[in-house]
């Protein structure tokens, strides 16, 4: 075994939660992130519409009402007390960012400006309240780009481009993990005392996605194979706005600037769905309207898509008639100037892609897969949990996409995923590295890397029978057709069956490029399998869950089952097979209710 | 349609030099370079070797020359290039592989810049955040924008010309913090400026504002730190 580094703490991935992770990290203990990308390519940077907290910079706003909204756009599947501490510790972290240099968007007056999204309300007149603290359309961007900065501050170090290929254990405790250099091909093993895992989410299981292409479920995937559980894998987040065809991500912001959906008749459907906050109610539910819209003949031209429109005339028209305010009273105006300056890479999009002029022009869109709620399971200070009784395994620790604490339930609202981030991301750091201080080595087993150096030969010396891209595009295509918005007993059944013999299949592949140098083939092959076990465990879980809830929406079960499925639902691998057990959803302050936007 | 693409290649293992080798594709006018690349390395070539992750224009991971123009290749569509495609790597850095060049010296350029916000000034006391009008955080909001992608850099002449140049993609890391009203560390940037590879190796090509993939005015943002050094004001 060679390249054997030893350090404290290791971080895995180098989004927000990785970033945030280090750096909390590394102010007590010897620490080193590890990255399959340049830390600044990471996904964080794609998200556009802002981080939530009741900082009240416009309008009055209470961590409390923030906690409510979450609790019911969770549609009541969140864990109360993550969530309780998640929207306490939000106005610190986003002025922790804004300390470090994040350029959000200023109010007239100086302080960090907020916009209103799907789901975020005042909770004693209903109305939709100014929680999402923005940098224009590019938060997350500004978001990666300080934590990296700030990282550089502090002299946080980096194995860029390393891909994490697997996690070891020595006496029931985290001891490593395996990792191979691009450049080189070099399998590395990495002796810690504590592992955070942060590897973000696994959209790229679906064929129309807003993810990027690293979204492989790589973190997930590693853990599920060495016995740790996944949780609420059932719950997928299909976002409402997606640019038709393309998957790419239109903010929700544009709704919260006033955006109206508009469907092939030219009526403006959401008022049906959500009579009260209409075109702002909540992903999954606006997901769902659409869906309806098109399946009921009113998509454009007959075609799989609706309009979102954001010009100036059409969203005053409907502001006036809404009543809509500014905060001072007066009458809500958009100009297109506003739309230019608050949405510019969301104008870029259109343009650059569809040829579309959103100031002038009505957006296509459909619905993409958007966001993980499931994952590895843990408690609020990042440590994975293994079953209903709290066991941790001393070491280990997730936090972000990858992680589920449960703060998002079965539906995440919108902007509640960068505050998921930072909070959980410096907790997991901080605890990890607590964890490392007080703690002993592990032995490092001798052959730590052997499993790893197996499964890569596997995909060297394949039969050459089965080509990956194929394969990986038959099961985004079946994923999403058969496991997407709406779902049912007979399409899940055959998702799974199908998933089990692309398994199957995926043994015949043969990766032609011998080289080590950069092997991107033989890395993609691997992320495939990721992929696959990862797409096993959503169509498993998606098919045992009898109701409907949040993102998991059926048809033969449309309605939400408290009686029998108010619990997460745990998947843990055991000689092989896939089994599937419960743990009860804490609740402190709010009793599930009806979900009614 | 069918498109002919040209692709550089070059594997270190194998190759003494690098090669073209050209494909022949059915290709939609709507596909992206991206999607292109995609599926030569998934149905004809699997060793073909290129870095990409967002593919919409915001990780900075597949910056290129498409056509002899540095551009990001998941940002480009056939249509607008046409049915003859040319794909390089970056100009001026080191290939690894394909059209994966080398990034450790643009990276560390860029950390020559102090890239982090300086304020060593107490918070406000009630711990809340420090004010800036909109006016100050529009004066530094395009440098914001970018995405390290090096598509700048690699376009420049003096940086083709000068391994050791900072390069346009670090400036524009300098202005997003020397123009930031709550920073501090304008007067240390700009001695670093000052120096030999500094802006003094700008010759105003605009090579680096075309290549942009965020529209981003780099040469005026240079422009800019150029009257700071002369002036000694931040305007």
């Amino acid at each position: 075994m060679a390249n054997v580094h030893q350090f404290e703490v290791i971080v895995v991935g180098a989004g927000g939660a990785g970033l945030m992770a280090g750096l909390y990290a590394s102010k007590s203990a010897q620490t080193a992130v590890i990255s399959k990308l340049y830390p600044t390519r990471s996904h964080t940077g794609a998200a556009q519409g802002g981080i939530s907290a009741a900082l009240g910079n416009y309008e009055e706003d209470k961590p409390e009402w923030h906690m409510y909204d979450t609790v019911k756009g969770s549609d009541y599947l969140g864990d109360q007390d993550a969530i309780e501490f998640m929207c306490n510790e939000a106005i610190d972290a986003v002025l922790e960012l804004e300390h470090m240099g994040l350029p959000f968007d200023r109010t007239p007056d100086g302080r960090i400006s907020q916009r209103p999204f799907g789901g975020h309300t005042n909770v004693e007149t209903g109305k939709p309240v100014r929680r999402a603290a923005h940098a224009a359309d590019r938060t997350g961007h500004m978001i990666l780009q300080t934590l990296y900065q700030q990282c550089i501050k502090s002299n946080v170090t980096f194995f860029d481009e390393y891909q994490v290929v697997d996690f070891i254990m020595a006496d029931g405790k985290a001891s490593g993990i395996v990792a191979i250099e691009l450049a080189t091909g070099e399998m590395h093993t990495f002796h810690a005392k504590s592992i955070v895992f942060a590897t973000g989410g696994h959209g790229r299981i679906f064929e129309v996605t807003s993810n990027a292409y690293a979204y492989t479920g790589d973190g997930a995937a590693i853990l599920y194979r060495r016995g740790i559980p996944l949780e609420d894998m059932e719950f997928f987040q299909f976002h409402p706005t997606g640019i038709y065809k393309l998957g790419i991500l239109i903010t929700e912001g544009v709704r919260g600037e006033g955006g109206v959906w508009i469907n092939g008749k030219g009526e403006r459907f959401m008022p049906k769905y959500a009579p009260h906050v209409k075109d702002l109610a909540s992903r999954d539910v606006v997901s769902r309207a659409i869906i309806t819209e098109i399946k009921e003949g009113r998509g454009v031209d007959g075609k799989n898509y609706v309009y979102l429109d954001i010009r100036p005339e059409t969203v005053n028209k409907f502001a006036k008639e809404d009543g809509r305010t500014n905060p001072d009273g007066s009458p809500y105006n958009l100009t297109a100037e506003t739309v230019l300056k608050k949405i510019p890479d969301i104008i870029d999009f259109c343009r650059v892609y569809l040829g579309v002029d959103p100031v002038t022009q009505m957006m296509p869109i459909q619905p993409t897969a958007h966001y993980t709620m499931g994952g590895i399971p843990t408690n609020k200070f990042g440590e994975v949990v293994v079953d209903d009784k709290g066991t941790t395994i001393p070491g280990l620790y997730a936090a972000g996409e990858c992680a589920c604490v449960s703060v998002h339930g079965a539906n995440r609202l919108g902007t509640n995923s960068r505050l998921d981030i930072v909070v959980f991301g410096k907790h997991a750091g901080l605890k990890a590295a607590e964890y490392a201080k007080s703690a002993q080595w592990t032995n490092l087993p001798g052959d730590a890397d052997s499993a790893a150096r197996s499964d890569f030969e596997a995909l060297r010396n394949g039969s050459g029978k089965v080509n990956a891209y194929d394969l990986s595009n038959e099961m985004k295509e079946v994923m999403f057709r058969e496991v997407g918005i709406y779902r049912t007993e007979k399409d899940m059944q055959s998702a799974l069956e199908k998933v089990r013999e692309m398994q199957t299949r995926y043994k015949e592949i043969r990766v032609s490029d011998t080289g080590k140098i950069f092997n991107t083939e033989l890395l993609n092959a691997w992320e495939l399998g990721n992929m696959l076990a990862v797409a096993e465990v959503v169509a498993l879980s998606a098919l045992n869950r009898k109701e409907s809830r949040g993102g998991h929406s059926r048809e033969d079960y449309p309605e939400r089952d408290d009686a029998n499925w108010l619990k997460h639902s745990l998947v843990t691998r055991k000689n092989g097979k896939a089994e599937i057990s419960y743990k009860p959803v804490v609740i402190t302050k709010y009793q599930p209710k009806a979900r009614v936007y | 349609m069918e498109v002919t693409v040209k692709i550089f290649r070059y594997n270190p293992e194998k190759d003494a030099r690098g090669n073209y080798v050209t494909y022949k594709i059915e290709a939609e006018p709507t596909d992206r370079i991206l999607d292109v690349l995609e599926h030569i390395k998934g149905k004809t070539d699997g060793a073909l070797s290129f870095r990409r992750s967002c593919a919409h224009g915001v990780c900075g991971s597949d910056a290129m020359r498409i056509n002899g123009r540095n551009r990001l290749a998941c940002k480009v569509l056939v249509r607008d290039v046409g049915a003859n495609i040319t794909i390089e790597p970056l100009l001026g850095m080191k290939v690894k592989k394909d059209l994966i060049v080398d990034m450790e010296p643009f990276f560390n350029n860029y950390k020559k810049m102090t890239p982090y916000l300086v304020n060593n000034s107490p918070l406000p006391a009630d711990g809340r955040e420090r004010l800036q009008s909109p006016e100050q955080r529009a004066r530094f909001d395009e440098s914001t924008k970018c995405i390290l992608c090096a598509a700048c850099t690699t376009s420049c002449p003096s940086f083709w010309a000068n391994d050791e140049y900072f390069g346009p993609a670090a400036f524009v890391t300098a202005h997003r913090f020397i123009f930031d009203s709550r920073d501090e560390g304008a007067s240390q940037r700009l001695m670093v400026l000052a120096e030999t590879d500094g802006t003094v190796r700008c010759h105003t090509a605009y090579n680096c504002t075309d290549a942009c993939p965020r529209e981003i005015h780099i040469t005026q943002a240079i422009g800019d730190l150029k009257m700071a050094m002369v002036t000694g004001k931040l305007e």
